[in-house]
């Protein structure tokens, strides 16, 4: 079935199959055409978290009540945190970027179960129609923190089942995509792709894929457990029942705290993609890139008690699991040494990915060190549960993945709709998105090592100055990803059409089919014989066009 | 979670694919039951000697009998398959249906189990349950949430046959493509290894 | 394409034979009070039935080595999250 070389011509944009309008979309088992669905619903659900998030931000504006009572903003910093976890970050970039290259970057025509591909973004779009549900039903907003912690999770009267029943949906999504994506890499790899010549981008996605499809189901049980517990009264954690409301938190954090590299590994791979295209130098240390994801995925399931320091764990546990937090730090750090060292004497070409990624470079580092203080037992004893974590884990999951999703936007927009976006207007949201990142989130660091406790509704005058700099901060975001989005969105409609097949002169598959690609990325399979990113002369930038 | 019918994509059909992304969903049912193996082995440490009286409510005729049964419906499902590698097509039918048949007498024995608990009073939120300890009260938790969850997979797995068995009878699953059946079979055999635990943990410590 | 196979019934019978021994060995034993390895003979024979069903039933035998690679690291993540979870409750 339409197996003919004419296929090969039309853009899987135009490409005309069994269903016409709105249908070809949303029942399309193509890869590409999955990517921008989940792309599309995953920037509505983005949007919704930042509504929730500068609603936040307004009310911590000045001490006491500025718009909201306390149980809104609760329910506020609930919702802000399971949509942007659930519905933005974890999906951002393997369902969204990972679909769309994953198989073009391996040399392969779709992944191997595009069906079931189909079915995820099904799952994802009812799962995050059930967290719009829960907001919207009578009993109100759920208000007990994305993390849904025992007993308040089992006492509260607000909406915690649909929610709990969101996230269950959203992550049996998410392992379906873990489970083609680790099936499509191996065995659909062009010929002559061995694992060391795959790109950096596709190793990330290979490990998250394991993470996915490992510790998502514990999280999953764990979170149905809760959901049984409030529906039939069952025994498990409920202290009452004579359960243990630790327990609750171990299995939680077993998945997400993994979760965490779910969302920074493909982030990494994006990076490790960008940089050597513009600094037009052979990556440094491919291998160790490489094998540093996997590393990652690895000791990232070992750490996941060092969220729980302070609720009396065993003198052992502690220990350990504060080592092992030191020591998964160093993957992480070989990489970040790697980038550094692949920019060292490239001919730098600082167009918007490169600046997103020197971005993430720079954000994800102060989010790494300061993850280190927090491994620290004593240090962790005082600053446990204040916005110092806030900050943390902020610079990480927006500073990193965050930047990553962006850089990601820019470096394949190009490829993806075969139109340019101006460079000058996204270099300038670039800098209102950095400044105001920074703005908004590194107060938060100050009045946290103060005592600034999170998640409060109120606070003592003295905090006042930091939060307002913040709620500043959170303006200026908000303008630069206004900013960055209208230029994105314009460059659809009015963008100078391209059919160049590689703007920036990278080494990677992608970049060797046409723009936008076919419906089958190739019209021949292609047969890999070299390394990716392998600059053999410097004066690459010379051939290509520059702007 | 076949992959024959996605053949639009692909010149040609990749049964070692559909198995490895089977294999990978099953590990993911491991992990589901895991978490839940999990939270026993914490309780059953915390509370050892009220778990040993609660397990005395538990018939081990019962679970011995229900496991002789799931055993066995893992064998005629192996067979099954075997038969249709065979080309023995009516032999793999009546082999699955047979399959369908032990499922369903495992189902019915869950049914009465379950239904004389109810009786006694020892079902989440019964009066009776409540007065009794803590670690009693989370012996009976987990007994129902887990032989519950168990119990749903059986019914999963009965549908997922009986759906195969269609694709037989129909010469849509046959001696050269047979992937979804063992596939299926696959499942069927997790929910298996996933009962030959749960048996001992629950109806052998009295 | 999956190369004809003729399948021999013989060891899935056999295995079937061993799983009911098995499970009669295990009922037997959980009579007799062995203290604190009662329940680890429980597991011991639950895991050697576990392992006959995955290598003949599953037929994990005749696959490709990668698979084994698979289950080793799904039973490694499940492993080592006993071990971590344990270093709390073992431990005061």
């Amino acid at each position: 079935m339409n197996n003919n070389a004419a296929d090969n011509s039309v853009s899987y944009l135009h490409y005309k199959g069994k269903y016409s309008g709105l249908k070809a979309w949303i029942l399309s088992t193509d890869h590409k055409r999955i990517g921008l669905l989940y792309m599309v619903t995953m920037l509505f659900f983005f949007s919704v978290g930042v509504t929730f998030g500068v609603l936040m931000r307004l009310e911590l504006l000045t001490p006491g009540k500025t718009i909201v009572g306390p149980q809104t903003y609760n329910s506020f910093f609930t919702l802000h945190g399971i949509i942007m976890i659930f519905l933005f970050i974890i999906p951002g970039l393997p369902a969204v970027f990972g679909n769309f290259f994953l198989p073009i970057m391996i040399g392969a025509k779709d992944v191997s179960f595009p069906r079931l591909n189909l079915l995820s973004w099904w799952l994802f779009l009812a799962g995050g129609i059930m967290a719009i549900v829960s907001v919207l039903m009578p009993g109100g907003p759920v208000d007990t923190g994305w993390t849904f912690y025992i007993p308040y999770s089992v006492r509260t009267n607000t909406n915690v089942i649909p929610a709990l029943l969101a996230a269950f949906t959203l992550g049996f999504s998410s392992i379906l995509t873990g489970i083609n994506f680790v099936t499509t890499i191996h065995r659909l790899r062009a010929p002559g792709m061995g694992w060391f010549k795959m790109p950096l981008f596709i190793w990330s996605l290979y490990s998250t894929a394991w993470i996915q499809i490992l510790a998502t189901p514990i999280v999953g049980i764990t979170l149905l457990l809760v959901v049984f517990e409030r529906l039939f009264g069952v025994g498990i954690f409920d202290p009452a029942l004579g359960g243990d409301p630790v327990l609750y938190q171990h299995l939680f954090w077993i998945y997400s705290h993994p979760a965490v590299y779910i969302m920074i590994l493909p982030a990494m791979g994006v990076i490790s993609e960008i940089i050597p295209v513009f600094s037009h130098r052979t990556i440094f240390g491919y291998k160790f890139i490489a094998l540093s994801s996997v590393a990652i995925a690895l000791l990232g399931s070992l750490v996941w008690a060092h969220h729980m320091f302070t609720v009396g764990m065993s003198g052992t546990a502690m220990f350990l699991f504060s080592l092992l937090t030191f020591i998964v730090a160093i993957p992480s750090a070989i990489k970040v040494f790697n980038w550094v060292s692949t920019l060292y004497k490239g001919s730098i070409q600082t167009d918007p990915p490169l600046l997103f990624a020197l971005a993430f470079i720079f954000l994800f580092s102060i989010g790494g060190f300061t993850g280190l203080i927090q491994g620290a037992l004593s240090v962790n004893m005082h600053i446990h549960d204040t916005s110092f974590i806030v900050a943390h884990f902020h610079y990480v999951m927006f500073g990193g993945t965050g930047f990553g999703i962006f850089a990601a936007m820019h470096y394949w927009w190009p490829k993806m709709f075969g139109r340019k976006y101006d460079f000058k207007r996204a270099k300038r949201a670039f800098w209102f998105l950095f400044v105001g990142f920074n703005t908004l989130y590194f107060p938060m660091f100050v009045m946290g090592w103060l005592g600034m406790p999170r998640r409060y509704y109120d606070y003592l005058p003295q905090y006042q100055v930091y939060h307002v700099i913040s709620t500043v901060g959170s303006w200026i975001l908000v303008t630069g990803l206004f900013l960055m989005f209208k230029n994105l969105v314009s460059a659809l409609m009015y963008g100078e059409k391209t059919t160049e097949q590689n703007p920036w002169g990278g080494e990677t598959l992608e970049w060797s089919t046409t723009t936008p690609p076919p419906l089958e990325n190739f019209a021949v399979i292609p047969v890999v014989t070299d390394a990716p990113y392998v600059y053999k002369d410097n004066d690459v930038l010379t051939q290509e066009d520059t702007h | 979670m076949s992959s024959t019918e996605e053949t639009i994509h692909h010149a040609h059909r990749d049964d070692e694919g559909s198995r490895m992304g089977m294999w990978l969903f099953l590990f993911t049912e491991l992990l589901l039951f895991g978490g839940m193996f999990l939270a026993y082995s914490v309780y059953r440490y915390m509370h050892q000697a009220e778990f040993h009286i609660a397990a005395k409510e538990l018939s081990t005729l019962m679970g011995t009998l229900n496991t002789l049964i799931l055993l066995t419906s893992s064998l005629t499902m192996a067979l099954a398959i075997a038969a249709l590698q065979n080309n023995k097509k009516v032999l793999s039918l009546i082999l699955q249906g047979t399959t369908l048949v032990f499922a369903l007498w495992f189902l019915i024995n869950k049914y009465f189990e379950w239904s004389a608990k109810y009786h006694h009073g020892l079902f989440p939120g019964a009066d009776v349950l409540m007065e009794k300890s803590p670690g009693q009260i989370l012996f009976f938790g987990l007994y129902y949430v887990m032989t519950g969850l168990h119990g749903l997979h059986v019914i999963i797995g009965m549908l997922i046959i009986s759906y195969m068995s269609l694709g037989t009878a129909k010469n849509k699953i046959t001696a050269d493509n047979h992937v979804r059946l063992e596939a299926a079979g696959l499942y069927w055999h997790l929910v298996d290894i996933i009962w030959i635990f749960l048996f001992p943990l629950f109806y052998l410590i009295s | 394409m999956s190369k004809p196979i003729h399948s021999n019934y013989l060891p899935y019978l056999l295995v079937w034979f061993a799983l009911i021994v098995l499970t009669g060995i295990t009922v037997t034993f959980a009579g007799i009070n062995f203290g604190k390895y009662t329940v680890l003979t429980a597991l011991v024979i639950a895991s050697i039935k576990a392992y006959l069903v995955l290598s003949i039933f599953m037929n994990i035998k005749r696959e490709d080595k990668v698979f084994k690679i698979f289950i080793g690291i799904s039973l490694l993540f499940l492993i080592i999250s006993f071990a971590l979870l344990f270093s709390d409750y073992s431990f005061v």
